[in-house]
């Protein structure tokens, strides 16, 4: 046995012989948090339909802890809390109903029922709407309801399909810190395409485009690619390019439109000092220079694009 | 598990105050049956000078108010059961359902149940109402037995189809219309061919199977029709469902 809780092998699924999703492969360890990135309609979804049970694959398995999920879906689905991207919240009913009726069809005991509600409801930050009507919470307490029923029979693999569209920041802070606090005990996996959330709660992210698998990796090897060695430079009296190229360490320079510089450097060299150092012998006017990051959505554009050129 | 899928169902008709409307206006009109057939029952007899015509107390009011039970669990079923499926899907909770460790077998089963539950409140209430003739005369309970079984065999086999209706629609009011009119053709069908009782369409008919019921007769081929009803329903439910998983 290995210690996978969440095992996906060449998952691919048919909408009318299109392929919404094609041979996505795997896997997740416990504790770790799993971030699920991808433009709209990339199948993000429609995995995690598959993940938990409610979609059938066309082809391919998924194995929770080793059980898997055709053979023995009851096993299987016992070790999932799963939140769709549409709230199953049954409106008519009080936080307290709907909670004990979600640990009771998850095979809570009858006596733990109690406490597992009250816990849930803590993790959630939910305690003092125990009495209320679902109907009347607002969307960031509902998507509390929906993560509490998630994680009331802590289940080894937490599911979270988009948990924190349509929130407010506050919100959303508080739901991010949240699945990072679950994340400790439970697997997670949690899809979205807000990347800055992926940077903050992820160790592990997976780009998924038109189906496919694009990216497969630890969360560090994204920000590695996203820092880079370049720093951008603002200058009054920009010197010729030839005069930056110059100093030590600098490796690349180009003039950009706004009247800055962009400066590559190689692996390991630090010319900042000798840069600001220079600006102010030369009188340059330096007025500020900074580690150039490409954006999240930088890298992602390229890997989705190097995706579809590689095609 | 099936029981939890049930109280779950029972819980969220009483959650709104639909469930309790639709017992208290079907009550009511139960009830003012059961006074008129009582006042009937003396204006009747005090006519019928011969034996022959003479007939039980719990038989004349007992027919008369069965009798309008069932016709009127043809509105009330159709309008209880739409919701069942079809309104989880239009509101999209169904996967809390499907991603819980239960099988689809036992979540359409569970949600039959609840139903059933709740419309043999209904059933109990009536049996009560009638076993009161008791206090002041000497009824038949065996009549009331069978009455009240042939009614709850009826009402459940009207849940099984009204369920399936509602699993192939996102409209409950779709699936009401539908089971309203399965219903329906399936209550006259008798009718239509009365003059062959032999005939295999008409023996299909509902209103048929409970005849014997309503005559204090417990019939297991009846009992076994709509038991096999039943079970026809809930199966196609469990393979529309499970069609809805694999195609998506």
């Amino acid at each position: 046995m290995n210690n996978y809780t969440v095992e996906a092998i060449e998952l691919t699924r048919l909408y009318g012989g299109n392929e919404a999703v094609s041979n996505v492969n795997f896997t997740l360890s416990k504790g770790e948090v799993l971030g699920f990135l991808g433009p709209n309609g990339a199948g993000k979804s429609t995995t995690m339909k598959m993940l938990t049970g409610n979609l059938a694959p066309s082809r391919g398995s998924v194995k929770i802890c080793g059980v898997d999920m055709m053979e023995n879906p009851k096993e299987a689905k016992a070790l999932i809390g799963y939140l769709p991207e549409m709230r199953p919240l049954y409106k008519e009913l009080t936080v307290d109903e709907y909670l004990v009726m979600a640990a009771r069809l998850h095979r809570v005991s009858t006596k733990h029922i109690k406490s597992a509600v009250e816990n849930a409801k803590e993790r959630c930050g939910l305690g003092h709407m125990s009495k209320r009507l679902i109907e009347n919470l607002s969307n960031g307490y509902q998507q509390r309801v929906g993560i509490a029923q998630a994680i009331i029979h802590k289940p080894m693999v937490v599911i979270l399909d988009e948990p924190t569209v349509g929130l407010d920041p506050i919100q959303i802070r508080d739901i991010r810190a949240l699945i990072r606090e679950v994340g400790g005990e439970h697997s997670v996996i949690i899809s979205t395409h807000i990347l800055p959330e992926v940077e903050m709660v992820c160790d592990r992210v997976q780009i998924i485009d038109k189906g496919k698998l694009v990216f497969n990796g630890s969360i560090d090897v994204l920000k590695r690619q996203r820092v880079g060695n370049k720093l951008l430079i603002g200058l009054r009296n920009p010197p010729a390019i030839e005069d930056v190229l110059k100093i030590a360490g600098v490796s690349e320079a180009e003039s950009l439109e706004s009247g800055m510089v962009r400066v590559r450097f190689a692996e390991g060299a630090t010319p900042a000092e000798d840069i600001v150092q220079a600006a102010v012998q030369q009188g340059w006017g330096l007025y500020q220079i900074a580690p150039d990051q490409t954006s999240l959505e930088d890298v992602f554009v390229q890997l989705t694009y190097q995706e579809q050129a590689a095609v | 598990m099936i029981i939890n899928v049930a109280r779950k169902e029972l819980k969220s008709v009483f959650a709104s105050p639909m469930g309790w409307v639709i017992l208290s206006l079907l009550m009511f009109a139960f009830g003012t049956q059961y006074l008129n057939g009582v006042n009937d029952y003396f204006a009747v007899m005090s006519g019928a000078m011969r034996p022959a015509e003479r007939t039980g107390v719990t038989q004349f009011v007992g027919q008369s108010v069965y009798g309008l039970a069932s016709f009127i669990m043809l509105f009330a079923v159709p309008l209880l059961s739409m919701r069942l499926i079809a309104e989880e899907r239009r509101s999209q909770t169904l996967p809390f359902l499907f991603s819980a460790p239960i099988s689809l077998t036992e979540i359409v089963v569970g949600k039959f149940l609840g139903l059933v539950a709740f419309l043999s409140i209904l059933v109990v209430f009536i049996g009560a109402m009638l076993a009161t003739l008791n206090i002041w005369s000497d009824i038949d309970f065996g009549f009331l037995l069978a009455n009240s079984l042939g009614l709850l065999l009826m009402v459940a086999s009207f849940s099984a189809l009204g369920i399936y209706f509602s699993s192939l629609t996102q409209q409950p009011v779709i699936a009401a219309i539908l089971t309203f009119i399965a219903l329906f053709a399936l209550m006259m069908l008798d009718r239509f061919f009365a003059g062959d009782p032999t005939n295999i369409v008409g023996n299909l008919s509902l209103t048929r199977h409970f005849q014997s019921f309503s005559n204090g007769l417990i019939d297991s081929a009846d009992v076994v029709y709509f038991v096999l009803f039943a079970a026809t329903f809930l199966t196609l439910t469990v393979r529309r469902l499970d069609a809805d998983r694999l195609r998506g």
